[in-house]
């Protein structure tokens, strides 16, 4: 990139700018500059070296320290505008101790000798005053020691080196095509991530790693003043663990249907002139006949449905009541998982955790406790047979290691349990989505994510979305608006009728999953092929004011 | 060093101002420091300490603006980040949306610091969080809470002479005590400039009777049902219809404050005309900055008068498109009515248990959880009760009951109101109990 694009972009619209948290300490960059600035792993290990030693004479039985980069660029433009473009960085240390038993955690955006050893000591100091209310003591699971190992994400062009310029015109080609097409008026942005974490910790390890993440996004929106309505359609697009390789889109990456959705790529400029033409026909779509439907579910709608009621669910900090006060827990009492029978869906539905998975959002090497990442099973045929948990709760399953799904979101931030990829494997048989769709007769196809809400032990949800068909005698009849199904987690995975096969198997993801006090978000995809339920709640959201 | 008083900050202020060569200059500086302590299962999980201070500079040429940042403050990093601003300044394209600066204004003072809070250390948390476990442990019943206090600085001044200064300190305390079987839970929240108005103790105590009450819930049919919302009930509703006060989205068509044929409700009866809802940035319950970070003066404002829609928010931009006079949200960070906080209904005089005591038939509701929006155009919002939902026959709670998923727009919900409780702090918030007529519930949860 030139450096003159990028001053010139980057001054637009900074002081108006509400910048998503990132970090405490986030504070506006030059991207180039921060390129330039990686220090080296040696640099890294004395001062990561430096955390461990003041922590060990502090009294603590262990320390990890993490010392991190965390570089974040958003563009954001409205219409003819650029609203703003803003380059943040956020550098620091966090350092964790067991003293007494009981965790301590302290960190300091001054990334030196001096200045670390004192966090170090205000770690070991939390972790005393915290001792004399402390219960029982923590149990952490053994880890061998890595010793210096890395770990990049496998991206093809870094996002950071793409000029803003690029960006900029793009967004603004975006908006202007929406505009053409009908929409009275459109939001677009791209966000761009990229984590460089450095691990250490008193078992030997010493981690350094380069994640990647970037999520473009628009919302296009209809008005008929007339009416006084309006209605709005978001991109088909997804959060990714990638590099801008992702709005490079390719043929193969296309799903043709009654709209265009993405597999591995994402063609932006072709999806806001769907998005603007199914905005209008949304506006004059007639309103759902509540009842029950069978609901055909698009990945690009299902992950989140994902999300809300397996990923959470089988988190074994809220089995056990750590998020009693904030996520909350759930309905996956250990007594389930012991029993060894619990149906928490039918044969069909195999749901994994992964964390290694090429493209996805939560694909790292090591958590940010120094677990080597790897895949398991949550439900195997229907059966609930494993959580996901970390390396001071794992020896609750018996397991005599982590699953390595320990995360912050920053360094600032103490880590914790944090969901991995947590994905439906796709049906054995084939079977495409016009197939599935000829054995519904009276059902709703929806594609795209909306409103969501789920109970706070993961029994009771609704979901809205972007786009529902209306499935009439095993043919789409026209649209609907209004839409939104209510079920419950075990009856839903229960009523699951067929799962298309590997071949319509996608991802989606949140950037911005949200746990823990003070709450810290986390990015995590979710994987499915196109999957139909039977005789799901539908109930219709129009009302009068 | 993160908190500084207001000659220090004018002091490092206008040292910056010096060193500009732009048409306008804007610079801000904050600085924080904060502490907590999360529990849960009885016992400490995890609990940090954070400190941070901040100087961004905004720099003008014509339209054009340029900002940056630094966390050092010897000269020359001053006189650095100055220059960086203005070199990003001169590059940037024109802003069609840029204001100029304002002049000096006048603002008034607010009690949002208060010296004991700023005073909280480790072991001050610690014997806070430890009286709040001695409740659960005494009930043998099982607390999750966080405990979290922050003292912080904001401070702004600009070319054209504009000074501000705040400094503020909050302490938030909530749990969650559930009873072991996991039949029966309850949950507390509030905050507070001043922690002496924080008693951990009584309120882990009313969270625990909660989870002892609402064990061995019974299932009632979902459906249309009289409410009474406890305060932080009402709060989780209430804070969504700062959504809609935005000028330029109503008038842009895209909100529910937007007309049928054009328009804006103001001036139209949009709630029912016991609800009164005003900001006050001096109210002692609720003290916020009296300016926002453009220097807008912020003054007791009423946004809805008996039910009628009295003011929207105009931005210095929109405003002067409109030829109105500029009417800020608040003072942002989540204080102001644009954060949904900061909103004020005054209520009446009737306690939560004489508001109880005349209902035939209704649900009394603790608060709400995971609510999200529906439907923008109507507000129409989804969500679930919790941690305390009990049956109300002849007067008098009968049962505790399962929780249920609500699918109500607080539009609709401000105009079925029967009655007003006792206006208390719930948060950011200031909110009576409300009685409310015909709140619909659509499903039951087994949630607990």
């Amino acid at each position: 990139m030139k450096r003159k694009d990028f001053l010139y972009y980057s001054a637009l619209g900074m002081g108006s700018l509400v910048l998503p948290k990132s970090s405490l300490f986030a504070r506006p960059i030059d991207p180039l500059e921060a390129l330039q600035e990686r220090i080296d792993a040696a640099t890294k290990k004395e001062l990561a070296d430096a955390a461990l030693n003041a922590a060990k004479s502090g009294g603590a039985t262990y320390a990890d320290v993490r010392i991190g980069r965390y570089l974040n660029q958003y563009v954001f433009t409205r219409e003819k505008r650029v609203q703003g473009v803003a380059n943040t960085e956020s550098y620091g240390v966090g350092i964790r101790v067991i003293v007494d038993g009981c965790w301590g955690f302290a960190a300091s955006h001054v990334v030196t000798k001096d200045e670390i050893a004192k966090t170090a000591a205000l770690a070991v100091a939390v972790a005393k005053a915290n001792a004399k209310i402390q219960g029982e003591p923590v149990q952490l699971a053994p880890q061998q020691g890595y010793g210096e190992v890395s770990w990049k994400a496998p991206i093809e062009i870094n996002a950071f080196e793409v000029p803003i310029k690029e960006k900029v015109d793009l967004l603004l080609q975006v908006n202007d095509i929406a505009l053409q097409n009908g929409a009275n008026f459109v939001n677009s942005m791209i966000a761009a991530i990229n984590e460089q974490k450095y691990f250490a910790s008193t078992d030997g390890s010493y981690i350094d790693q380069d994640i990647h993440r970037i999520y473009p996004n628009f919302t296009v929106t209809k008005v008929d003043r007339e009416s006084g309505k309006f209605q709005t359609r978001n991109a088909l697009s997804s959060p990714m663990g990638m590099g801008y390789e992702y709005l490079n889109a390719r043929p193969e990456d296309k799903v043709g249907g009654v709209v265009t959705r993405y597999k591995g790529r994402y063609d932006i400029l072709e999806d806001v002139k769907l998005a603007s033409l199914n905005v209008a026909e949304k506006i004059k779509a007639k309103s759902v006949e509540p009842g029950k439907y069978d609901v055909v579910l698009d990945p690009s709608h299902l992950w989140l449905t994902i999300h809300e009621s397996v990923g959470h669910s089988t988190e074994l900090d809220r089995v056990l009541g750590y998020e009693a006060n904030y996520a909350g827990t759930s309905f996956l009492t250990l007594d389930k998982w012991k029993s060894g029978n619990f149906n928490f869906g039918n044969e069909k539905v195999n749901i994994v955790a992964d964390k290694t998975q090429v493209g996805s959002l939560g694909a790292v090497g090591y958590d940010d406790e120094g677990v080597k990442c790897k895949k398991w099973d949550l439900i195997r045929k229907g059966i609930l047979v494993n959580y996901q948990a970390i390396r001071d709760q794992v020896h609750i399953l018996g397991e005599k290691e982590s699953q390595g799904c320990c995360y912050s979101q920053g360094w600032d931030d103490v880590q914790f349990q944090r969901m991995a990829n947590v994905s439906l494997l796709p049906g054995e048989e084939k079977l495409s989505v016009d197939d599935m769709i000829k054995d519904v007769e009276k059902g709703i196809y929806i594609i795209g994510n909306g409103s969501f809400s789920i109970d706070q032990q993961r029994y009771n949800f609704q979901f809205g979305g972007q786009l529902f068909y209306e499935i009439s005698q095993g043919k789409i009849v026209g649209m609907l608006n209004d839409v939104a199904y209510q079920s419950n987690t075990q009856e839903f995975w229960n009523s699951c009728a067929a799962i298309c096969d590997a071949s319509d198997y996608r991802l989606g993801g949140a950037f911005n999953d949200g746990k823990g006090q003070p709450s810290q978000s986390n990015a995590v995809s979710h994987g499915s092929a196109t999957t139909r339920f039977t005789g799901v709640n539908v109930i219709n959201t129009a009302r009068n004011i | 060093m993160a908190i500084l008083s207001k000659e220090e900050a004018q002091v490092i202020l206008k040292k910056v101002i010096g060193y500009s060569t732009a048409d306008e200059c804007m610079v801000s500086l904050r600085g924080s420091e904060a502490g907590n302590i999360r529990y849960a299962r009885n016992a400490v999980s995890t609990a940090g300490e954070s400190s941070t201070m901040e100087l961004a500079v905004s720099s003008v040429f014509g339209k054009k603006v340029g900002t940056a940042s630094i966390n050092e403050f010897d000269d020359e990093s001053l006189k650095k980040v100055v220059q960086r601003a203005e070199e990003l300044a001169k590059l940037a394209p024109e802003n069609p949306e840029y204001m100029p600066v304002l002049g000096p204004q006048t603002y008034g003072e607010s009690p949002t610091y208060v010296e004991s809070t700023a005073a909280i250390d480790p072991l001050k948390r610690a014997e806070m969080v430890g009286q709040s476990l001695a409740v659960s442990k005494a009930a043998n019943l099982e607390a999750a809470g966080f405990l979290n206090n922050s003292k912080g600085f904001r401070s702004i001044m600009n070319s054209k002479g504009l000074f501000a200064y705040n400094k503020n300190t909050n302490v938030s305390f909530s749990v969650t005590i559930r009873n072991r079987e996991g039949t029966g839970s309850g949950y507390v929240s509030n905050s507070f400039n001043d922690v002496n108005k924080l008693n951990t103790g009584a309120l882990s105590k009313i969270a625990a009777e909660k989870a002892q009450k609402s064990a061995g819930a019974r299932a009632i049919e979902p459906g249309k049902y009289t409410v009474i919302l406890e305060p932080l009930a009402v709060s989780d509703m209430v804070e969504w219809i700062s959504r809609g006060f935005d000028a330029r989205s109503a008038e842009e068509g895209r909100s529910y404050m937007s007309k049928k044929g054009g328009g804006t409700r103001l001036g139209e009866q949009l709630f029912d005309e016991k609800i009164s809802i005003y900001t006050d940035p001096t109210h002692p319950e609720l003290p916020t900055a009296t300016w926002n970070m453009e220097g807008l003066p912020l003054k007791k404002t009423t946004w809805v008068e008996n039910g009628v829609v009295k003011n929207l928010e105009y931005s210095r931009y929109w405003a002067a498109q409109k030829g109105v006079e500029p009417l800020p949200l608040g003072s942002g960070g989540g204080r102001g009515f644009g954060g949904g906080g900061g909103i004020i209904i005054p209520g009446g005089t009737a306690s939560l248990e004489e508001m109880i005591s005349t209902t035939d038939r209704g649900i009394l509701v603790t608060r709400f959880w995971y609510i999200r929006s529906v439907d923008p155009q109507t507000l129409l919002l989804t969500g679930l009760t919790r941690d305390g939902t009990f049956y109300i026959e002849n007067g008098q709670i009968q049962f505790p009951i399962k929780n249920f998923r609500f699918n109500e727009s607080p539009v609709i919900m401000l105009n079925n109101v029967e009655e007003l409780g006792k206006t208390v702090r719930s948060g950011s918030i200031l909110v009576p109990p409300m009685k409310i007529r015909d709140f619909t519930f659509t499903s039951l949860s087994d949630a607990i």
